[in-house]
């Protein structure tokens, strides 16, 4: 009875294509407003988040968010490598610059300070230039996609130049960056070079990053540099989550989001749940039939489960399908996405989601197919 | 023209080979307390094995009720209900449904033919239903297909065939596993009075046979010549029972071979 099923689902190709594609566009709804969610969310923590190679964040005891910094005395770093246990700590600077070109046209610019010597939190994909070559004056590195936003449709190119407070600012290198929460361009500079590029203060420190030696643990060594020296300390992963957190409780993104995957689950119920529900209400009499030929229950529960998991198989993978496609198509026509993809917790998580969907649709039909009265079958 | 016969891979259920179908005191109330509706009123016929049995009657007399309750669709208020020696009350769930499965088939009046299937598919689902393979069963079906003169439309969809062809389709459906009973909802209601005269025919021919029932639920007077005896109900109730001239013939070569 498996091949009947089979073939009263896709006998009529147009209800059996409207039942797939209900559930696909259920699917690719949920799946592209969760992975745009999380790629946005993430993005909260960049570029700092690209500074990999430090285990440990450590920066004034008040800051809330990577973007609200309160800059602490450059002494901090000799502070922090005092605690016995790190290994390496340098200084990093994050901040906002205007950039302006020759032909007076600027841009806001999120501006990022290396430690000279160490080069530590330099970025990993450089497309064009030649890291050392930072450490000239007046050197910057640029991400592509600030390159592309300032001189639109140009050739990549190096050795153009820019200026910022007053200072000029040459491009020595191009590369590329975790896309930022605002997608302003990044420029890279050296720590020395970077705090000239921007108005002075009296404290210029934004963080200083390190790691611990080998058999301290990240965890610890925080710990130990918060007693010592009073300023918060964050391993990499308590840092970057420290961020989101605050864009998640202080912002109307998570809401904002979280209404439109509400909505994709609850379109995606009534798409698929009612296509397929149509579909087993219009195949009743059939059912019916086969229920009067001495088709029991449980067979038809198989089929009727049989016929929901097809529906569900083939328009969950069309859906992942498309949503990898809306990724894929948009990466370069649509930079605002860059960097946006699915990660694999969310595929998981829009197939049960599906699974939901299919088992709420498939009880409703069964139990209309199940208390079905075979009698009903001589009913003109 | 006589069905081939059926070498199943499943054994049926044993029957006792007593006559057909025995009703009595059948009792139908749909609904409860002030709503209850009577749709029979102690019913009690019985109906001979190789004969054809009309049950005749206005809208809404309890016919439809009637075959339901004898194929095993329904459960009577009260009364009982043998078929071939087995009480109906005996058999219970799963028990029921494959007793059915194995001994009645069915013809509608809106032949509920799976339009997604191809006509010889949908004469084999009642031999898939009780366990044969799909290559044997499709195999059978094909047979009785050309039996009831449709060997040329095997692999037609019901979509695109007549009104009368799509019944002959039902009517091999209905005789494929080899029934015990055969119970048809009014098989002529929706066709032509030539393709109607057809279908009686073709039933007459090859559904009526020595071991089985044959029940055919009609309005259609044209086809009660088709009948061996003719049962009339009103009002949930048998108020008529003849035998038409056939059946009288037939009663009498009976009677004579008995004794």
């Amino acid at each position: 009875m498996i091949w009947v099923a089979w073939r009263m689902l896709t006998g009529d190709t147009a209800k059996y294509l409207g039942a797939v594609f209900g559930v696909a566009f259920g699917v690719l709804l949920i799946t592209q407003q969760a992975s745009v969610f999380v790629g946005i969310i993430s993005r909260t923590a960049n570029p700092l988040s690209d500074v990999r190679e430090a285990s440990i964040w450590v920066c004034d005891e008040y800051l809330q968010n990577a973007d609200e910094i309160e800059p602490m005395s450059d002494n901090a770093v000799y502070r922090v490598r005092g605690v016995e246990g790190i290994e390496w700590a340098v200084r990093l600077y994050k901040g906002m610059a205007r950039a302006r070109k020759p032909n007076g046209l600027f841009r806001q610019v999120i501006l990022l300070g290396i430690d000279d010597q160490s080069l530590v939190g330099a970025p990993r994909k450089i497309l064009m230039g030649d890291l050392a070559s930072l450490r000239r004056p007046s050197a910057v590195f640029i991400d592509k996609s600030g390159y592309e936003s300032l001189w639109p449709g140009e050739p990549l190119t190096i050795g153009r130049e820019i200026e910022m407070n007053d200072r000029r600012a040459v491009i020595v290198g191009i590369c590329e960056t975790s896309a930022p929460f605002q997608s302003f361009p990044v420029i890279i500079a050296c720590y020395s070079q970077a705090t000239g590029f921007v108005a002075r203060e009296r404290n210029q420190l934004s963080f200083v990053v390190g790691a611990p030696v080998p058999g301290v643990s990240p965890a610890e060594a925080c710990r130990r540099i918060t007693a010592q020296t009073g300023l918060m300390a964050m391993t990499y992963r308590e840092f970057v989550w420290l961020t989101i957190k605050y864009y998640m409780e202080n912002t109307g993104i998570p809401v904002n989001f979280g209404i439109t995957i509400v909505l994709g689950f609850v379109v995606g119920t009534a798409i698929a749940g009612q296509t397929f529900y149509l579909f087993t209400l219009e195949n009743l009499r059939h059912f019916g039939a086969l229920k009067a030929m001495g088709v029991n229950n449980r067979r038809i529960t198989g089929m009727v489960l049989l016929q929901s998991l097809v529906i569900g198989l083939i328009g969950y993978s069309l859906g992942i399908g498309m949503a990898v496609a809306f990724f894929e198509g948009t990466k370069q026509s649509l930079p605002q996405l860059r960097g946006i993809n699915i990660p694999w917790q969310i595929a998981v998580g829009s197939g049960l989601v599906m699974i939901v969907i299919m088992s709420l649709t498939s009880l409703l039909s069964l139990r209309k197919v199940l208390t079905l009265e075979p009698a009903v079958v001589f009913r003109g | 023209m006589v069905l081939a016969t059926v070498s199943e891979p499943s054994a049926k259920e044993e029957v006792p080979a007593v006559a057909g179908v025995a009703c009595h005191g059948l009792v139908k109330d749909f609904g409860s307390g002030e709503n209850r509706l009577r749709a029979l009123h102690g019913i009690d016929i019985d109906v001979r094995c190789g004969e054809m049995t009309l049950l005749v009657g206005p809208s809404g007399c309890g016919k439809t009720t009637l075959i339901s309750i004898i194929a095993g669709l329904l459960t009577p208020t009260a009364g009982s209900v043998t078929l071939f020696g087995t009480p109906q009350s005996a058999l219970r769930g799963d028990r029921l449904v494959d007793f059915r499965a194995q001994n009645v088939g069915f013809v509608f009046q809106q032949y509920n033919l799976l339009p997604s299937l191809s006509a010889v598919e949908n004469v084999s689902i009642p031999l898939l239903v009780v366990g044969w393979r799909r290559p044997a069963a499709l195999q059978r079906a094909a047979a009785v297909l050309r039996e009831v003169g449709l060997g040329e439309r095997l692999h037609s969809s019901p979509t695109k065939l007549s009104g009368g062809q799509q019944q002959r389709v039902a009517i091999a459906r209905a005789l494929v596993h080899e029934p015990r009973l055969l119970v048809c909802d009014e098989p002529t209601a929706a066709l032509d009075a030539q393709s109607g005269q057809t279908v009686m025919g073709l039933l007459k021919q090859v559904a009526v046979k020595s071991d089985r029932t044959v029940i055919v639920v009609t309005h259609d007077s044209r086809v009660f010549q088709f009948g061996d005896r003719v049962l009339e109900m009103a009002d949930g109730r048998i108020v008529q029972d003849s035998v038409t001239p056939r059946g009288s013939q037939e009663l009498v070569r009976s009677e004579n071979s008995a004794s």
